[in-house]
């Protein structure tokens, strides 16, 4: 089976050209087969499945939600090989949890499927990484930990991507961040001038790019001695 | 002066078959003329502003024309910088370092209402207009600003630094931001600068 092979079931079967549906209804559209193959080996770990505009949307325990999606990665029926987002959702009612989001996409069966997992507020926001699993969740990891905090347990560098790194007001997507930020304007621009823009790249990063060597002598001192901003 | 000078300096003699020239002109207006229509953009495009300033460098309306064709993206041969686009706080000391690496004399032109103001986005992200940053000649504001606008903001610039005086050592005096807070403004001056107006009232901060 080669890799890239598109496997058509269903009524793609026989079409020649996969077509965009037309007319989906808001409910009521039939499920992404990975749910049914879900819940039969997942059980009690899948709490729901909806189908909201003709993408199924299945709701799994936060200690589930590793093996689940691995299962969906390395299971030879389900094939998600393509993680297209990993982000979190809150709502306004403090009572209702925030909902961490992972986008599936199966290229073989021409399948999207959204897993979420809902983790209450008031307890600590974690939940496991799935970096080792597709490592395309680097950035998207770090970037929802950024917007809401969220820690994903086993991540290999877990720090800010999008505020910089000794950003100290918090987590902006967060309901309760005013938007305008927590300190005043010239708190604001104060600590905002006080970054280094030099010292922003780990020593992996750097070694990594294999860039280490060309830096000049005083910026690998103090990388070498583990130096990172903000820390 | 020239009256008690000897006889024979006070007068000049100019034979046309030599194919020479002379012109007499103040230093000021000579060296004000040469910088005016010769300054080097630093372009320091983050937005939509950006797109405009490139439609401005293009063949249309041709910046080429105010000697200004000659992009320098070394911030250390440049003479003008045109902020296009609004400023994160990320990119905060990025514009200042840059700010600092250019020799003087320098000029900076801040292009459209995200710039100058912060504009639309009255957020925790993007500074309150860049002037609170570093020093700005002309605001051009727009959203973004047509590339008309920016050639007059342009023009403008060059009418200021024809009227500039060698002597004026204002000009030249490169400006220390406070060595604590790295600010060149007092910290009242922007929280009053930034102070929310229009839909944005409503918004709450902590303080602190």
């Amino acid at each position: 089976m080669s890799r890239f092979e598109v496997i058509r079931t269903g009524a793609s079967a026989s079409a020649s050209q996969p077509t965009t549906q037309k007319k989906v209804s808001h409910r009521g559209e039939a499920a992404n087969p990975s749910a049914d193959a879900l819940q039969q080996k997942f059980g009690g770990s899948i709490k729901r499945v909806e189908v909201i505009w003709g993408e199924t949307v299945v709701y799994v325990e936060p200690s589930a939600v590793h093996d689940v999606v691995r299962w969906l990665k390395d299971d030879p029926s389900q094939r998600y090989d393509f993680l297209s987002d990993v982000t979190a959702v809150e709502y306004r009612d403090p009572e209702v949890p925030i909902e961490v989001v992972w986008h599936l996409r199966s290229l073989p069966f021409r399948r999207f499927l959204r897993v979420k997992s809902q983790l209450a507020k008031g307890n600590p926001l974690e939940i496991d990484s799935v970096y080792d699993i597709y490592h395309s969740a680097d950035w998207l990891e770090r970037e929802c930990y950024d917007m809401f905090g969220i820690r994903f347990r086993g991540h290999p560098d877990l720090r800010r991507i999008l505020m910089w790194e000794s950003y100290r007001e918090g987590f902006p997507l967060r309901k309760d961040f005013p938007l305008r930020g927590r300190f005043s304007r010239s708190e604001q621009l104060r600590q905002a001038l006080a970054q280094n823009p030099e010292a922003r790249y780990s020593m992996e990063e750097l070694s990594i790019a294999d860039a280490f060597a060309e830096l000049p002598q005083e910026m690998r001192d103090r990388l070498s001695k583990g130096e990172r901003t903000g820390e | 002066m020239g009256l008690s000078a000897p006889a024979e300096h006070r007068t000049v003699s100019y034979a046309p078959e030599s194919q020479e020239g002379w012109v007499a002109t103040r230093l000021d207006f000579l060296v004000n003329w040469a910088r005016a229509n010769s300054l080097w953009p630093m372009p320091f495009g983050t937005a939509c502003c950006a797109i405009e300033f490139m439609a401005t460098a293009a063949s249309d309306f041709d910046l080429a024309r105010f000697g200004m064709e000659r992009m320098s993206y070394s911030p250390r041969q440049a003479d003008v910088l045109i902020c296009a686009g609004r400023v994160p706080f990320k990119l905060a000391p990025i514009i200042r370092r840059i700010w600092q690496q250019m020799p003087q004399p320098k000029w900076c032109i801040s292009m459209g209402a995200c710039a100058s103001t912060g504009g639309m986005f009255d957020n925790y992200a993007v500074v309150q207009g860049i002037d609170t940053i570093i020093p700005v000649d002309v605001y051009v504001p727009g959203c973004p600003p047509r590339p008309e606008g920016l050639l007059y903001g342009i023009r403008m610039l060059q009418e200021k630094v024809k009227n500039e005086r060698a002597a004026d050592k204002g000009t030249r005096d490169e400006m220390e931001p406070d060595p604590t807070s790295q600010l060149y403004i007092p910290p009242s001056v922007i929280d009053e600068l930034g102070e929310p107006f229009g839909n944005s009232v409503n918004q709450t901060r902590s303080g602190l």
